[in-house]
């Protein structure tokens, strides 16, 4: 009988038995192993987690990820109501980057109707989703250090800049992280050519504040020591738990849904997509770094080329319309990885099933990969490189 | 050298720290209750009822049609429909809400209602000191505390209040014509019946 590695030519060596699970580390004292339940109150896990974790000494022999505190029925919700209800709901999965959620589920319920989005609508939401990519990568690069007990600094300058973004999104879409802007087949309201002016202004200060950044943080010895060769994902392993974002790019696989499905207008623009070679905390902190580059050629471009015309499909119904019966995936690089939103349509006003993808939950099933063998304060440090939000997580 | 990066960063809060004493705009805090900063003018938190006129009963534009109430996510809003007509903001005679509550202790601001309502009668508010001593009565908003003059909503939101206001204006001018049409028509055919009327006992009598 050939294996079906074998049959298909991966050309792939046979892996030792158990390859696939977390590796056993030994305990090496001669006590019992102390069993402490960091969270779900701890101030480090981002939100209401808890990690049982088993330690031998300092070490992290066991740890057991627990969630499910912060559960809110999203998607037996989505299900029982119309099409448009949903959408402020997506604002609260992930509630640092609302409008990437809410590109997600229109791009799924456009690919339900067949709505066609016009030019200037495309542009808008890159715009807005490249500055919600911009602000996420800040904060959690603030937070990370934070969580390694740099108190304060780092945090606050990436605030600084993350309240001129907000800004923005406040004076567009009337609210600063309930945002509520996409709509099936457009936006909700038409930018000002003032707030477009403003937006190209808070753009061009942003590489200030990216080299600052660097300055402070790119070459500190003490994020060095603490960050390198902690907390390591394994390449392989990434791509068999599914891993996505950030995460995934900085162990070298080279996966941005952006390049792969250019889905929107994402194949007009000309950007890198940064790749890690390590895999461990301080790739995914330099990863994050290179993106937001990454992210303002994407933004200049975009604001160079915003063409006029409407805003809204003119045929687009808000409410009150039933796709044919079907199913639909629509998926976008978030932030945090791949958000994918799959809906299946009985013909009803209602979706049959609404089920969300989230990047957050998928990214930590591999914390007790990454944290096995560690010290029990890197696990903190691990947990903060992930970037998790636990509304996205427990939905 | 060891310790280098840690010196680059030192300098670079250094100047940052000097910076906020010689950069005003970097002085962003503001001493809130006496101090405010220029609202956004598309911010919005809780929704409001607009009214046509100085009497907020009889000017309420809302016609208790229940799209809000239907389409509302988390579902805040309470309408009980009345039992007789008034007519509306442009003219028409309508059904008006015997009763309209919003608990804004599970609104969750998202503008859903102001989209999908048909007669412009439901805005977003601005208004965000609303705390009570009562937890459920004082965030439990009826009709009458929900009722904001057309003025107010042009106060907080001018661009978009004189866009509704020319939308509405167009529409009661195209309703009075089409009133006006029908009351010609209508009176054009009383001519012609009365005409035909009197010509048919003439035809009777010859």
């Amino acid at each position: 009988m050939t294996k079906i590695g074998t049959k298909l030519g991966f050309g792939r060596k046979k892996k030792p038995e158990g390859w696939n699970r977390p590796p056993v580390i030994e305990q090496t004292s001669e006590g019992e192993l102390l069993e402490v339940a960091m969270g779900p109150h701890h101030p480090s896990t981002h939100g209401v987690f808890r990690m049982n974790l088993a330690l031998d000494g300092e070490r992290v022999i066991r740890l057991k990820p627990e969630f499910g505190y912060l559960h809110r029925n999203h998607e037996k919700l989505g299900e029982g109501q119309s099409y448009l209800a949903s959408m402020p709901y997506t604002d609260r999965l992930d509630y640092l980057c609302s409008l990437t959620n809410n590109w997600a589920y229109a791009l799924a319920v456009e690919k339900l109707t067949g709505q066609q989005v016009p030019e200037r609508a495309e542009y808008l939401r890159v715009i807005l989703s490249e500055l919600t990519r911009f602000q996420n990568h800040a904060g959690t690069i603030g937070f990370l250090m934070q969580d390694m007990g740099c108190s304060g600094t780092p945090l606050m300058y990436a605030f600084r800049e993350r309240e001129k973004i907000l800004d923005l999104f406040e004076e567009l879409t009337g609210s600063r992280m309930m945002c509520n802007y996409m709509r099936f087949g457009g936006c909700r309201v038409d930018a000002t050519p003032a707030w477009l002016d403003a937006t190209r202004k808070v753009v061009a200060g942003l590489p200030a504040f990216l080299d600052e950044f660097e300055a402070l943080l790119r070459s500190n010895e003490i994020l060095m020591a603490r960050t390198q060769g902690v907390g390591i994902l394994p390449p392989d392993l990434a791509v068999n738990a599914g891993i996505t974002g950030p995460l995934l790019r900085a162990s070298g696989v080279n996966y941005d849904i952006r390049k792969v499905d250019h889905y929107g207008i994402y194949d007009r623009f000309n950007f890198k997509v940064p790749l890690g070679d390590h895999g461990d905390v301080y790739d995914r902190f330099m990863i994050r770094m290179l993106e937001m580059r990454e992210s303002l050629k994407i933004l200049d471009q975009a604001l160079k080329e915003i063409p006029g015309g409407p805003v809204v499909d003119p045929k687009a119904k808000i409410r009150g319309f039933r796709p044919k019966p079907g199913e639909a995936y629509g998926r976008i690089e978030s932030p945090k990885g791949e958000l994918g939103f799959y809906l299946i349509s009985d013909g009803g006003p209602n979706p049959y099933r609404y089920r969300v993808r989230p990047p957050s939950l998928i990214n930590l099933t591999v914390l007790e990969d990454m944290s096995l063998g560690q010290n029990v304060a890197d696990v903190v440090l691990i947990l903060g490189s992930v970037d998790i939000v636990m509304g996205e997580v427990d939905r | 050298m060891l310790g280098e990066g840690i010196l680059k960063g030192l300098a670079e809060t250094a100047r940052n720290f000097v910076g906020s004493y010689v950069s005003k705009e970097r002085l962003t805090t503001v001493e809130y209750p006496e101090q405010r900063i220029a609202p956004i003018e598309a911010t919005r938190d809780f929704p409001f009822l607009v009214y046509d006129g100085k009497d907020w009963d009889a000017g309420l534009r809302c016609v208790a049609c229940q799209i809000c109430e239907k389409e509302c996510p988390p579902k805040c809003i309470f309408i009980e429909k009345s039992k007789d007509k008034k007519p509306d903001a442009v003219g028409k005679q309508q059904f008006y809400p015997a009763r309209f509550d919003i608990d804004i202790s599970v609104c969750m601001s998202c503008q859903i209602c102001v989209e999908v309502c048909p007669f412009d009668a439901i805005k977003m508010n601005t208004e965000f000191e609303l705390s009570t001593t009562d937890r459920f009565g004082g965030l439990l908003l009826d009709r009458q505390q929900l009722a904001k003059s057309n003025e107010y909503y042009h106060e907080i939101h001018p661009t978009e209040a004189s866009g509704v206001d020319a939308r509405l204006a167009a529409e009661r001018a195209a309703a009075e014509a089409k009133a006006k049409a029908a009351a010609e028509a209508a009176a054009a055919k009383a001519a012609a019946a009365a005409a035909s009327s009197a010509a048919k006992p003439a035809g009777g009598e010859a």
